[in-house]
């Protein structure tokens, strides 16, 4: 894991004092809440429904034990002993004090942790996928350029107040399971014809009102460039975004404004300019940060191991949840466990609390190197385990409520805090996925439908990605009441796609009944092994139209 | 202008009223004449002489460039300017951080480079850091207090106007 040196240190922890002082001229009248809305915003505190949020910025989802129980205590000691998982990768506390924030910062700060630009309309957290470093289908590791990216946006002072917020994601595997393609910028490392590592950057990619793919602007960009490519298109974006309406303001609508070839043209215009200069990256400074993530001291171990094969025959309920939840490490004898944080009806989607954090930071050290990953789909990932200790750690898992064996379920729902928490939001997230679970409880139906991703938004602005959901459900305010729109065939990975509104919107007790009635049509028409979005994609919107809006036979929307 | 911070070679002052004075139109340019005045392009433009227009005089008077300015159109004049002042409309537009980046590193200008409007002291160190090198506070802020923002963080990773080396190439290894 990367360690922080001098630098990263004096950072943070002047960020913490800056901060310190702004929330006292806040307290004592000083500052005005316009002029300190964005201060706090870019140190992570939302003002919520009934409380300030504070989100913790946990970069390209990486956490050791130590940071891990930083985060349990500060669940307990400053919130209500939980914390949720966020779709970008990071951790939210819903009720935070004010006055506390400063120190929260500290403790943050002691550990090599900060919240800074988890919110605001500047550079977000770096995210990437959550098997990173150790995914078997990985061809270069992205953590060191993740980083590098980390610090380069961390309070660069041309862009801290952009049009609007921004958001980069990169990876490099053969399923891209980081969402690159509906990001502000999505990066795709990979390896060119000499091996020398290249870059295909997508721009203007994003969910929220205006949902649409990120398109590529450079085919094979050299690593070198990257800070000064990236550059080159906030510059852009900066001057030239929409400034007038906060709807049109995110950088997908500039270049759909230009059409992507003219802004190709902007951006490289002005990369030109800086591409040579000091902003190229050196080969001394990818070394020095690539070393931070240096593979820890595997052992050599057998790719089988007799012990676990025994288990799997013999117990099906640990065969099920390896067939789930367990994914191929690049080290032999080893894998990547998901622990789902999503075990029904008892516990919001994401949500984890303080006593889950601490035993899960005591496997990581017990079973692996003592690090934790967070994927964006709001599980929790070991990502070194043996396999020889695999069946300990699921009985473990199992007491602590971790095993629910739904990784890339139905179940597995994605889900925004909602109108729970969020001021934003049109409507609850969590009832919603807490209904749907308790409807598909029986466990063999919902292996049987394999993969196949639900998810949740409370509001337009889709924190819960529902767009790129197979089966998407998007709050909607109608007249004053709760409505959910239903969207279908979206996808994400590789073959990414935003799904189609199938018809008029359900109250919340329809929900479970709706969703029901798409997985009665998908198991009627679908062929062996074929996925639910690929039976959609075959078959077409009509036949669940009809299932669902019987009445109308059909109906226009 | 009141309430301006100027820095110099590493030195910040506090200006009570420098004698600069911000024109938005005609109207705004006082008779007499005797104060200096920083107009908006097409003004200033108005004002100039001949000589000045074509780069071969100097002129008395700044320009005010707004944010939906291109800032590329002064660059015939750079060598005759007093002052370039940059309007923040709010301190939540972030334009004019790209403006002062531009003029400064791409134009080449080592005149005084001014933020004028919403200027407040959690943005100082940012607007120094992209070249910026005069701020008028906003007048009903406390100029002392704005004065505690200009240091801002002893950490940049990046690179900027001021210090042209990103980290990774300043950083003792």
């Amino acid at each position: 894991m990367y360690q922080y040196d001098v630098y990263d240190h004096a950072l943070v922890r002047e960020r913490v004092e800056q901060f310190r002082d702004q929330v006292e001229r806040r307290i004592s009248g000083e500052l005005s809440e316009e002029e300190f809305l964005p201060l706090r915003l870019q140190n992570g505190l939302y003002y919520q429904k009934h409380a300030y949020m504070l989100r913790v910025a946990i970069p390209y989802g990486t956490l050791s034990s130590k940071q891990l129980r930083t985060l349990a205590a500060i669940g307990r000691d400053y919130d209500r002993n939980y914390g949720h998982l966020t779709t970008r990768q990071n951790i939210q506390y819903n009720w935070i004090e004010l006055e506390q924030v400063p120190d929260i910062l500290q403790r943050l700060a002691d550990v090599e942790m900060h919240a800074i630009q988890t919110s605001g309309n500047c550079v977000r957290n770096i995210t990437t996928e959550a098997f990173a470093g150790v995914a078997a289908d990985e061809m270069i590791d992205p953590r060191p350029l993740a980083e590098i990216l980390r610090q380069w946006s961390t309070v660069n002072p041309e862009f801290l107040f952009l049009p609007r917020k921004f958001k980069i994601a990169i990876c490099s595997a053969e399923q891209d399971r980081a969402a690159i393609q509906v990001h502000d910028i999505g990066l795709y490392l990979y390896p060119g014809a000499s091996g020398e590592m290249l870059l295909r950057v997508l721009v203007g990619g994003g969910l929220g009102r205006t949902p649409i793919l990120g398109q590529q602007i450079c085919e094979d960009l050299p690593w070198q460039h990257l800070l000064s490519y990236v550059e080159a298109i906030l510059r852009v974006y900066n001057r030239y975004g929409r400034r007038d309406n906060k709807y049109k303001a995110r950088i997908k609508i500039l270049v759909k404004a230009l059409g992507i070839e003219a802004f190709k043209q902007e951006v490289e215009q002005e990369w030109e300019q800086i591409k040579t200069g000091p902003a190229e990256l050196t080969f001394a400074e990818y070394q020095r940060v690539s070393t931070a993530f240096s593979q820890p001291d595997y052992l050599n171990l057998p790719e089988q191991d007799l012990d676990y094969h025994t288990h799997i025959y013999m117990d099906d309920d640990f065969a099920r949840w390896v067939s789930r939840n367990v994914s191929a490490h690049k080290t032999p004898g080893y894998v990547v466990v998901t622990l789902s944080t999503k075990p029904g009806a008892d516990m919001p989607p994401g949500d984890v609390t303080s006593a889950q954090m601490e035993t899960v930071a005591d496997w990581a050290d017990e079973y692996g190197f003592g690090e934790i990953r967070i994927a964006h789909e709001q599980n929790l990932v070991l990502p070194d385990i043996r396999k020889r200790d695999l069946y300990s750690l699921w009985q473990k898992a199992i007491i602590c409520g971790l095993a629910s064996p739904n990784a890339g379920l139905l179940t597995d729902i994605i889900a925004c805090p909602g109108g729970d928490y969020c001021s934003l939001a049109n409507a609850k997230s969590i009832p919603i996925a807490q209904s749907i679970q308790q409807r598909f409880e029986n466990l063999d139906f919902v292996h049987d439908l394999g993969d196949l991703s639900l998810n949740i938004s409370g509001c337009m602005n889709a924190c819960g990605h529902h767009h790129i959901g197979n089966i998407g459900i998007l709050g909607v305010d109608k007249n004053g009441s709760e409505f959910y729109q239903i969207t279908l065939g979206g996808a994400q990975g590789k073959n990414s796609s935003l799904g189609k509104v199938i018809g008029p919107s359900f109250s919340a007790e329809e929900v479970p009944s709706v969703v029901e009635k798409i997985i009665d049509i998908y198991t009627r028409y679908r062929e062996p092994e074929e996925l639910f979005v690929d039976t959609y994609q075959r078959i077409g919107a009509e036949p669940f139209r009809e299932k669902i809006y019987p009445a109308t036979n059909g109906v226009s929307i | 202008m009141k309430s301006v911070i100027s820095v110099a070679d590493g030195n910040a002052i506090i200006v009570a009223d420098d004698g600069w004075l911000l024109a938005l139109d005609e109207s705004e340019i006082p008779l007499d004449n005797i104060a200096p005045v920083i107009l908006p392009l097409p003004l200033w433009q108005q004002r100039q002489s001949a000589d000045v227009l074509a780069g071969h005089a100097r002129s008395l008077d700044g320009i005010f460039l707004l944010p939906d300015d291109d800032e590329t159109l002064l660059r015939l004049w750079l060598s005759v300017l007093p002052i370039i002042a940059i309007q923040f409309p709010s301190f939540r537009d972030g334009r004019g951080y790209t403006q002062a980046y531009m003029l400064r590193v791409r134009m080449g200008w080592a005149g005084e480079l001014r933020a004028v409007g919403d200027v407040l002291r959690d943005q100082l160190s940012h607007m120094r850091q992209c070249g910026f090198d005069s701020f008028a506070v906003r007048e009903d802020k406390s100029v002392e207090d704005a004065l505690k923002g200009l240091r801002g963080l002893s950490v940049t990773y990046g690179r900027s106007v001021i210090e042209p080396k990103p980290l990774f190439r300043r950083r003792d290894l």
